[in-house]
């Protein structure tokens, strides 16, 4: 099948291009099942070497490749062409200063990300055993859906809080911190609730429920930004998330 | 051109680069990682099964069962001090992991929980055995996390896409790396006592791979080109189960569960190739399998692939047939398989809980690179023979743990044991060591190449000299190979690099993200890298692991069993002409371990 693409462009070295302007392509021999990063990949290679963007893994796990596409936040390399039609619009996240093509950039994001302590804290001695701390199948699954985040961004560009106050720690940021603050092996909860309590925290979310479906790795964002906002109302994280019983082999 | 100086420079920032990082900083060296991608996009992360250790978590274990494991997997080819170190230090590796906060799955104990993996058994090759411990089918994501998460703790400098495109020595010693700042095309000096790589594999020689359009060998490449050898370069891993006609990565997990493979009769043909553990042997052994079966006509349809089934029903059914209690539930396959059903239903429209998964093999990882000791120094001969200050972790290096074939589990284990290793060594070594300075001129030659590719003006666009690399390299250099086909690779692959030298075509002559001259450039890494791996192939006159000649079946241990050591004959890295090579094979296998025990000793591999 045909398909054209309609790319939001900039250069910054060349006069002319270097304000946002659209430009079309046009593709042929297209499969349904063609990923979005291989049209990219083929307008680069066969009709246009100056189109820039990131990518990597290709099959959503790196996160590099996050793009506003017919209007959505997706990864280029997980949305098929069958899913989007015969008229295809890319163009680059919102509320990142892009800095050539569909590439933006990333440094406000990940310092909203180290903002957040997005790492393990607990200075208790060692099991003397010198083996593993022990974690119940249940505490594990309380933040089992936010260990699954790739910082990819689609969350957070697609957050209208956000768009409107770049200060907003954002989604990805509240659901790195909820990885933490759920797991009963840490002990710097406290920390963070305190950090996303503050005006740029999370009472800046006024749960427009645009994250969740942007996400690409399918995390109930909006429900794990509620139970940090309830963890910081009651001073705890405790008793927030109920576990099913785990059913488990021998 | 702008320099900084640091103790220690890691290249890269996958498992082993932020490893290694984390261990120099804590060791005291002042560390800067210097990486192409944010940290977060390394390929670590797209590691599904699991990490081997001997925990025992479910059931009896034992270092030394891995590490027979390994060096069987490995078809003998792997160091045996190498695959010692490998099991020992695994347990440490992964009990420290937890200890950082990886959120592996746990056992109602409330410990890791472990499962099967191809080719890991108890009590030398008795049964399988439940070695691969798991966070879900994310076991590498939560790893790449869990390791950037204590480097941003422990404040560890990095230069986020900063692309390292050369290699600085100066008296016979490392002294640092240049890179190009991608946001802005400057060129920056980084000089330092001590360099590690880890920059990964280079899957990307290949049509179909379950590798990251960003492994393209660029460590291996560049310290190549600057006379330092590449080991076992034609020893590169076919993962069995790709997804059809895209590579991307079903894990052997899915085996692990309970998965079997199936041909268009509906028949279990792993049961003819390795009787006793049967899907779970190790991938050359099943990648083989599947080709002979696809050979036979016996592929689904008649074509180049198989089903890969998961579905409830199936996996009960051969379970009961082999006297087993266990039962699987859909449910449970949804919990412990999650990115992959997701992978299957988005790219394939298939449901891997009620229908198989059509899958083909897929260049997965490089057992070969640059060749290290145990402690991740770089060593440049069969003596041997450290350089100074050049250090290598992860997929990049060849300690060699892996030998001939890689078993599943192993390289995330490498990354983390060695990457430790070579961390900490480097804290003792850039406590003594002197900062050897600068060569002159530091980024004239990279600066030219970089220069010729931005203004050339010929016709071949670098995409499609990587298409034609890329086929001819799937057709003659991968899962069997004969003589003939081989030397086809090398001429076309010959052919190549010549249009690449003198006739290329490029549309961005800018220096802001002109990823039209990095890609470009990273096609120069793998035309090398496809040139050295086609004409270790072609040396190889024996099958041994991934290598398989249909000219010389046979393993061939009376002259084989030695390491291949590739050595680049230009006199500089972009010397135009034919990449000549002298190729070494004196730097013998370490058969340490068989010394004393003779179940180690190489003998013919069975499953």
């Amino acid at each position: 099948m045909d398909v054209t693409f309609r790319i939001r462009r900039l250069n910054p070295e060349i006069p002319g291009k270097d304000k946002p302007y659209w430009q079309e392509f046009k593709l042929s021999d297209v499969e349904p099942t063609d990923r979005v990063l291989e049209m990219l990949h083929r307008i680069k290679w066969e009709q246009d070497g100056t189109l820039a963007f990131r990518r990597s893994c290709a099959h959503g796990v790196c996160g590099s490749d996050a793009m506003r596409i017919n209007g959505v936040n997706r990864l280029a390399c997980k949305v098929l062409v069958k899913d989007l039609g015969t008229k295809i619009q890319v163009e680059p996240i919102l509320g990142l200063p892009v800095l050539k093509d569909l590439i933006v950039d990333m440094e406000p994001f990940f310092a909203h990300y180290r903002q957040v302590m997005p790492f393990f804290v607990n200075d208790t001695p060692l099991p003397e055993d010198g083996r593993e701390r022990l974690q119940s199948p249940q505490d594990r699954e309380r933040f089992d859906d936010t260990t699954k985040c790739i910082l990819c961004a689609c969350c957070t560009t697609a957050c209208p809080s956000f768009w409107a106050n770049g200060s907003y720690v954002g989604p990805a940021a509240i659901v790195q911190a909820h990885r933490f603050i759920f797991d009963s092996r840490d002990q710097a909860a406290a920390d963070r609730l305190d950090i996303l309590a503050e005006p740029d925290g999370v009472w800046r979310c006024r749960t427009i429920f645009n994250c969740t479906p942007a996400c690409p790795r399918e995390i109930e964002i909006t429900k794990a930004i509620g139970e940090v906002k309830l963890a910081i109302m009651r001073g705890s994280p405790e008793g927030i998330i109920q576990v099913q019983d785990i059913q488990h082999e021998a | 051109m702008q320099t900084h100086q640091f103790d220690a420079i890691i290249v890269g920032a996958g498992g082993a680069g932020l490893m290694a990082a984390l261990y120099a900083s804590k060791g005291g060296a002042n560390v800067a990682v210097v990486s192409k991608l944010y940290p977060t996009r390394s390929h670590t992360g797209t590691a599904q099964g699991g990490i081997g250790a001997a925990l025992g978590n479910h059931e009896p274990d034992n270092p030394l069962w891995h590490a027979y494991d390994t060096v069987k997997g490995g078809d003998y080819l792997a160091d045996q001090n190498a695959a010692k170190v490998l099991a020992e230090n695994a347990i440490d590796a992964v009990i420290e992991l937890e200890h950082m906060g990886l959120p592996f799955d746990r056992t109602p104990e409330g410990r890791i929980s472990q499962r099967r993996f191809g080719g890991h058994t108890s009590n030398f090759g008795e049964k399988p055995v439940r070695r691969a411990c798991h966070a879900a089918d994310r076991t590498g994501h939560m790893i790449l996390q869990t390791l950037y998460q204590q480097c941003i703790k422990n404040e560890v400098k990095f230069f986020d896409e900063y692309h390292v495109v050369d290699v600085l020595m100066n008296n016979g010693a490392c002294v640092g790396v240049v890179a190009v700042q991608l946001g802005t095309g400057e060129l920056h000096v980084f000089h330092g006592k001590a360099t590690l790589f880890a920059t990964g594999g280079w899957g990307k020689i290949w049509q179909v791979t379950s590798n990251a359009h960003s492994l393209t060998g660029d460590g291996a490449a560049i310290t190549f080109r600057r006379g330092v050898p590449l080991q076992d370069m034609e020893f590169f891993q076919f993962h069995p189960t790709g997804i059809y006609k895209m590579g991307i990565l079903i894990t052997e997990g899915v085996r692990g569960e309970g998965g079997v493979l199936l041909n268009r009769h509906g028949e279990r043909f792993m049961e003819k190739y390795a009787p006793r553990i049967k899907d779970l042997a190790s991938r050359d052994v099943v990648s083989r399998a599947i080709y002979l079966e696809i050979r036979d006509g016996n592929g689904i349809q008649g074509k180049d692939y198989v089903y890969l089934d998961v579905r409830p029903e199936t996996v009960n059914r051969y379970l009961a047939e082999a006297g087993e209690t266990r039962r699987v539930t859909g449910e449970e396959i949804e919990k412990k398989l999650p990115d992959i059903l997701d992978f299957c239903r988005v790219y394939l429209g298939v449901d891997p809980v009620k229908e198989p998964m059509p899958i083909q093999p897929t260049a997965h990882y490089a057992m070969g690179g640059i060749p290290t000791n145990v402690d991740a120094e770089v060593v440049i001969d069969e003596n041997w023979t450290v350089l100074p200050g050049m250090y290598a972790a992860g997929e990049c290096a060849c300690v060699s743990c892996h030998g001939a074939n890689r078993l599943g589990t192993n390289s995330l284990v490498d990354l983390v044991v060695f990457g430790r290793r070579g961390g900490m060594k480097i804290a003792e070594y850039v406590k003594h060591a002197d900062l050897i300075p600068l060569p002159a001129n530091p980024t004239a030659e990279i600066e030219a190449e970089f220069k010729r590719i931005r203004s050339s003006k010929g016709k071949s666009k670098p995409g499609e000299l990587r298409g034609i690399m890329q086929k001819v390299m799937m057709d003659y250099v991968g899962v069997f190979r004969e003589g003939a086909g081989i030397q086809q690779a090398i001429d076309t692959v010959q052919e190549l690099r010549e249009r690449y030298q003198t006739d290329l075509s490029l549309d961005d002559q800018g220096y802001k993200f002109n990823t039209d001259l990095i890609e470009t450039w990273e096609l120069g890494c793998l035309l090398d890298l496809a040139q050295v791996t086609a004409k270790s192939a072609l040396a190889r006159t024996e099958s041994r692991g991934a290598h398989s000649r249909e000219d010389f079946k046979e393993r061939d241990d009376q002259n084989w069993l030695v390491h291949t050591l590739a050595f680049s004959k230009l006199a500089g890295p972009y010397q135009p002409g034919a990449l000549h090579l002298d190729l070494n094979t004196n730097k013998k296998v370490d058969l340490s371990l068989a010394e004393t025990d003779p179940r180690f000793a190489p003998k013919e591999r069975v499953y």
